[in-house]
C-alpha cells in the first residue's frame, strides 16, 4: 500500500494533468499486476460496496481518542473529509502493516458479511498499523471517493502513454465488462474482452463562438440554423448490434443512459450519430440542472429514470452502415439522418434537431432571443456544404449563444468549500433589496480567481457576524455581479424567483451596497415564455 | 481575582499591567512595551520603550528601527518594574522568543506570546512555568494538529530535496523570514548549498550580530547564474510565491512549510509541489501539556481556536476563558507580509 499511498500523494499535490499522468505511468511501470487492476477498478467506480458504515468508524475513532463528539465535529468541519479527520486524530501507529493494495481490497471484500464486532477488530488493527497517509487511504478504500482529480480520461491518457494503445480503445476496455479475478492487466489493456471495432468513436466537430456580423457569413440559403441545446454533447455508435454512447469528454457513458440504448436498438441500420443528451419530459427540454442529477451515477434507480427521463436531439451523422460519410456535405448528411429517423416510429425521447426556418439574417435575432424560453442556449449556424470536421475549425460552424442575464447583489452568507478548498470560503449566498430589508436570491460558488477567494476569505474572517455550524453571516458589504442563464417565478424560494446557473461574473469593488438591485428589478427580467 | 486585577488588565491597546505600568505585546503605541518575540503581530512599531529577551533585541532593531529605545534581559534573569517582578522564559517559538512571567505579592501571571513545546535544532527549548494565571495562544488548538518530531521532519525535508535532485529540480522552501527560515536552515543544514532570499539574509545577519551561530547560507540574488542554482536549495518568504524572481528558478519544485499544511485541502489549495507541516506553534498535545504543567487556576486563551480550546479545557476541569487579541495567524500573515516587503525593498 505504500506505493499506492505515494501515488495518491503525488497526484493530489499537483494540479497539472501531465504530472498526474507521469505519476500514474510510474505506478503502472512498477506496481504488481493485481494492484494495477485494482487501481483501474477504483478510479472507474468498479469497487466493492462499502463494508463498514461511516457512523461506526466515527464512533470507534471517538472511543480510541476519548474526544467528545463536538470536538470531533469541529475537527471534521475544519478538515472537510471524514476519512482524513479520523486519520489525523488517531494516535501514532504501534506497528507497521505491509499489505499490497490488492491484499487490502481482498480483506475489505471479505469484511462485508462480518459482524460489527469483527469489523471493529479489523479496522482498529489496520488503524494502529498504518501511517497517517496510509490510514487516510485505507479509510477511503472502505468507502469514500478519492476526489483527487483523476478522471477516467486522465487514467486512460496515462495508460495510453504507457502502452501506445489508442486512448478511446483503452476507454472502452476499462469501462467494458471485466472481472478483476479473471483478467490480467495485459489482457485488460489489450482489450481481449472487447471488440473495439464496434465502439470506436470519431473526434467531435466543434464550433467557435460567432465573431462577426451575420451578413458577413454570406447568403442565408447556404446555411442551416438549429437550436443549440444545453445538455451533454454525445455520440451514439451503433454497430453489429452493439450500442455505445460517448461523451464530448471522450468518456463512455453508455451505462448512465439505459433508456437511450433501448430506443436506439429499434433501428435496423448501423450508424454513428452526433447529438445532444438532454433531460426531456413531455416533449420539453428540461434544465441542465435536472440533467445533472443523472450524471456520473453508479446505479440509475427506477425513480430517477421516471423523474428525469433522458432524451436525445440528433444533429449529424458521421457513419452510415459502415461507411464513413464525414466528407459528404452537411445538407446531404442531414438528409440521410432524416431518412433513418423516418424509418421507424420515433419514440418521444428521440428527436431530430429541428431546422430554424428563416429567409433573412435579421429574422434570427428574435429567434435567438427566444431561445431561453425553450431551454436552449442559443443558435448553431452550419454551412450546408461543410464536411464533419475533426475538432475545432473556423468558418463552417458557428455557435451564437444568448447573453447571460445579470444583477448586482450583496454577499450575506459564506461557507467553506470542501476538498482542495476546505480552508477557504468559496460558497456564497447573495441577496438583493426588498423594501428596507434584504432577500436571498442566489447561491454561487464559481467565477472567482484563487486570489480573489483568498482576499474574500480574509475579509470574511474579519467581518463574520454570526456562526451557524459551517455557515458565517457576514456584513452585507461586498457587491458582486451575478450572471445567470434564466429566471423563473418560484414559490419554493423566499424571494419568489429561481435563477438558472447563477455564477459570479465579477466582484464589483466599485459598487456600494446601496446600489444593488431590488427584487422588483429582478422580477422584471422574467419574460413570459 | 483581586491580585490578578492588579497584575493584568485587558485593554483596547493590549494586555496591560496596572501595577507595573507596562503593556505586553501591545497593538497600539504605548509608553512601555514588553515584547515576547519579534514577529510583526507581537512586536509593533511606535512604542516609547521596549523590553525584550537578549536574542530578540537585534531582531527588533532590525525590523522596527535602529533608533528605538530598547533594553533586553536574558532568560530567567528577573528585574523589578514598579514592584512587579518581570522575567523571560524560553518559549521555543523562534530565536529569542520568550514567555513573560509577572509576579506581584506572590501572585504569578504568565503570558506565552507564541510558543512551541517540541524542541527544534535552533531556538532555546520551551520550559513550563508554574503560575496562577496563564495566558496561552491557541493557533493550532484542534486535536487534528499534532506534529512530527524534528528528526522525522528533517528526514522528510531532506528526502524531498534528494528526490528533487534526482529529477534535476531545484528545491524551494517558503516560510516566514523570521523563525521558519532559520528553522528550515537548521533542518536542511548539510544537505546541500542553501540560498536564502535577501529578507532572510538581512535578518540572519542581525541575529548573527548578537552572537548566535546559524547554518551557512548564500544570498539568492536575481543576478545569479541559473546553473549555480540548479538542484540547490532556496529558502524564501511566502510572499514570493508566484513572483517573477521565483519563476526564474530553473525547474523549481516549491514547498510551503506551515502547520496549516497538516490538512490535505490546504496543501492542494496552494498549487505548489509539496506542503510540509512545519510549525513554530504548539500542537494540540503540546497546548494541553503546557496548560497542565503550569497548574494555573485560570487560563485565558488567545489567538487561534480560542472558543474550542477554552471549551475543552473547561470540560476537563480547567477554568478557561476566551480572550480577544490582535495577534494571530491572519494578523501575522498581514503584518509579516508588510514587514517582509519592506525588508525586501
Amino acid at each position: 500500500m505504500k506505493q499506492f499511498s505515494e501515488l495518491i500523494s503525488a497526484i493530489e499535490i499537483t494540479n497539472k494533468t501531465n504530472a498526474k499522468i507521469d505519476a500514474l505511468v510510474n505506478y503502472f511501470e512498477t506496481a504488481p499486476d493485481k494492484d494495477k487492476l485494482w487501481l483501474i477498478a477504483i478510479f472507474t467506480g468498479k469497487r466493492p460496496s462499502r463494508p463498514v458504515k461511516t457512523a461506526l468508524m466515527k464512533q470507534w475513532c471517538m472511543e480510541i481518542t476519548e474526544l467528545p463528539e463536538w470536538l470531533f465535529l469541529e475537527s471534521y468541519s475544519t478538515v472537510g473529509d471524514l476519512g482524513e479527520t479520523i486519520a489525523l486524530l488517531l494516535p501514532l501507529p504501534t506497528h507497521q502493516l505491509d499489505l499490497t493494495l490488492s491484499e487490502w481490497m481482498k480483506e475489505l471484500k471479505a469484511l462485508k458479511p462480518k459482524t460489527d464486532e469483527e469489523k471493529k477488530r479489523f479496522v482498529l488493527e489496520a488503524w494502529s498499523g498504518l501511517q497517517q497517509q496510509e490510514r487516510l487511504i485505507f479509510n477511503k478504500l472502505i468507502g469514500g471517493s478519492f476526489r483527487i482529480g483523476v478522471s477516467k480520461k486522465t487514467l486512460v491518457n496515462a495508460l495510453a502513454k504507457l502502452t501506445g494503445i489508442d486512448a478511446n480503445q483503452l476507454m472502452h476496455s476499462i469501462i467494458g465488462n471485466w472481472d478483476i479475478d479473471s483478467i490480467s492487466f495485459e489482457e485488460l489493456i489489450k482489450g481481449t474482452h472487447i471488440n473495439y471495432d464496434n465502439s470506436k468513436p470519431y473526434p467531435f466537430c466543434l464550433a467557435y463562438a460567432l465573431e462577426k456580423e451575420l451578413p458577413e457569413l454570406g447568403e442565408p440559403k447556404d446555411w442551416i440554423v438549429e437550436q443549440k441545446w444545453d445538455g451533454i454533447r454525445g455520440q451514439i455508435v451503433k454497430r453489429n448490434n452493439e450500442i455505445f454512447i460517448w461523451s464530448r469528454g471522450e468518456e463512455l457513458v453508455t451505462q448512465q443512459f439505459p433508456e437511450l440504448v433501448e430506443v436506439i436498438s429499434n433501428f435496423s441500420d448501423d450508424f454513428v450519430i452526433d447529438g445532444e443528451i438532454l433531460a426531456m419530459k413531455d416533449n420539453a427540454v428540461l434544465l441542465f440542472n435536472d440533467l445533472q442529477k443523472r450524471l456520473n451515477r453508479k446505479n440509475v434507480t427506477k425513480k430517477l429514470l421516471e423523474e428525469v427521463p433522458i432524451g436525445f436531439y440528433a444533429y449529424d451523422i458521421m457513419e452510415f452502415n459502415g461507411d464513413d460519410i464525414r466528407e459528404t456535405p452537411f445538407a446531404e448528411r442531414r438528409k440521410i439522418l432524416e431518412t433513418i429517423f423516418n424509418s421507424i416510429v420515433l419514440p418521444a425521447q428521440l428527436k431530430l434537431s429541428f431546422i430554424v426556418d428563416f429567409k433573412k439574417w435579421e429574422q434570427l435575432h428574435a429567434i435567438r432571443d427566444n431561445s431561453r424560453a425553450i431551454n436552449s442556449e442559443g443558435l448553431m449556424l452550419k454551412q450546408k456544404a461543410s464536411p464533419y470536421h475533426t475538432g475545432r475549425k473556423k468558418g463552417d460552424w458557428w455557435k451564437w449563444k444568448v447573453d447571460p442575464l445579470t444583477i448586482d447583489a450583496v454577499m450575506i452568507y459564506a461557507q467553506k468549500g470542501s476538498g482542495r478548498r476546505s480552508s477557504k470560503y468559496t460558497d456564497y449566498t447573495f441577496a438583493v433589496k426588498k423594501d428596507d430589508a434584504l432577500v436571498t436570491v442566489a447561491k454561487a460558488y464559481s467565477g472567482l480567481t484563487d486570489k480573489e477567494i483568498t482576499e474574500i476569505s480574509r475579509w470574511i474572517n474579519k467581518n463574520a457576524i454570526e456562526k451557524f455550524g459551517p455557515v458565517r453571516t457576514v456584513k452585507p458589504e461586498l457587491v458582486f455581479e451575478i450572471a445567470f442563464e434564466g429566471i423563473a417565478l418560484s414559490n419554493r424560494h423566499k424571494s419568489g424567483v429561481a435563477l438558472r446557473f447563477p455564477r459570479i461574473s465579477r466582484w464589483r469593488k466599485d459598487k456600494p451596497v446601496e446600489e444593488i438591485d431590488t427584487i422588483e428589478n429582478v422580477k422584471q427580467l422574467i419574460t413570459a415564455p | 481575582m483581586g491580585k490578578e486585577n492588579e497584575l493584568i488588565k485587558f485593554t483596547k491597546k493590549g494586555i496591560y499591567c496596572p501595577q507595573g505600568k507596562f503593556y505586553l505585546d501591545p497593538w497600539f503605541p504605548v509608553d512601555y512595551a514588553i515584547i515576547s518575540h519579534g514577529h510583526a503581530d507581537h512586536a509593533r512599531w511606535g512604542m516609547k520603550r521596549y523590553l525584550c529577551q537578549h536574542d530578540s533585541k537585534a531582531i527588533l532593531q532590525h525590523r522596527i528601527g535602529a533608533d528605538i529605545k530598547i533594553e533586553s534581559l536574558g532568560y530567567e534573569d528577573p528585574i523589578t518594574i514598579n514592584g512587579v517582578k518581570v522575567s523571560f522564559h524560553p518559549a521555543g517559538h523562534v530565536i529569542g522568543s520568550a514567555q513573560i512571567r509577572l509576579e506581584y505579592k506572590g501572585y504569578v501571571v504568565v503570558f506565552t506570546g507564541d510558543y512551541k513545546t517540541q524542541p527544534d535544532f535552533i531556538s532555546t527549548p520551551y520550559e513550563p512555568v508554574k503560575c496562577h494565571t496563564f495566558i496561552t495562544e491557541s493557533t493550532f488548538g484542534l486535536p487534528i494538529y499534532n506534529w512530527k518530531s524534528e528528526k522525522e521532519l528533517q528526514n522528510d525535508l531532506q528526502n524531498w530535496v534528494k528526490t528533487n535532485q534526482a529529477n534535476n529540480r531545484t528545491s524551494v522552501f517558503l516560510g516566514y523570514s523570521l523563525g521558519k527560515a532559520q528553522r528550515l536552515m537548521s533542518l536542511l543544514d548539510g544537505c546541500d548549498e542553501i540560498y536564502v532570499h535577501r529578507a532572510i539574509k538581512n535578518l540572519n545577519e542581525a541575529i548573527e550580530g548578537s552572537g548566535i551561530d546559524l547554518p551557512e547560507t548564500k544570498l539568492w540574488s536575481a543576478d545569479l547564474d541559473k546553473k549555480t542554482l540548479q538542484n540547490k536549495i532556496i529558502i524564501a518568504p511566502p510572499a514570493l510565491l508566484g513572483s517573477r524572481m521565483l519563476k526564474r528558478v530553473p525547474n523549481a519544485a516549491t514547498a510551503i512549510c506551515s502547520g496549516w499544511m497538516q490538512i490535505r485541502g490546504n496543501r492542494r489549495w496552494q498549487a505548489v509541489d509539496a506542503g510540509f507541516a512545519v510549525s513554530d506553534h504548539a500542537d494540540w498535545n503540546g497546548l494541553i501539556a503546557a496548560v497542565k504543567a503550569t497548574e494555573a487556576e485560570q487560563v485565558y486563551v488567545t489567538h487561534g481556536s480560542q472558543a474550542i480550546f477554552s471549551k475543552y479545557l473547561n470540560e476537563i476541569g480547567i477554568k478557561a476563558d476566551e480572550l480577544k487579541t490582535e495577534y494571530g495567524d491572519e494578523q501575522m500573515a498581514q503584518a509579516e507580509k508588510e514587514t517582509e516587503k519592506a525588508e525586501t525593498e
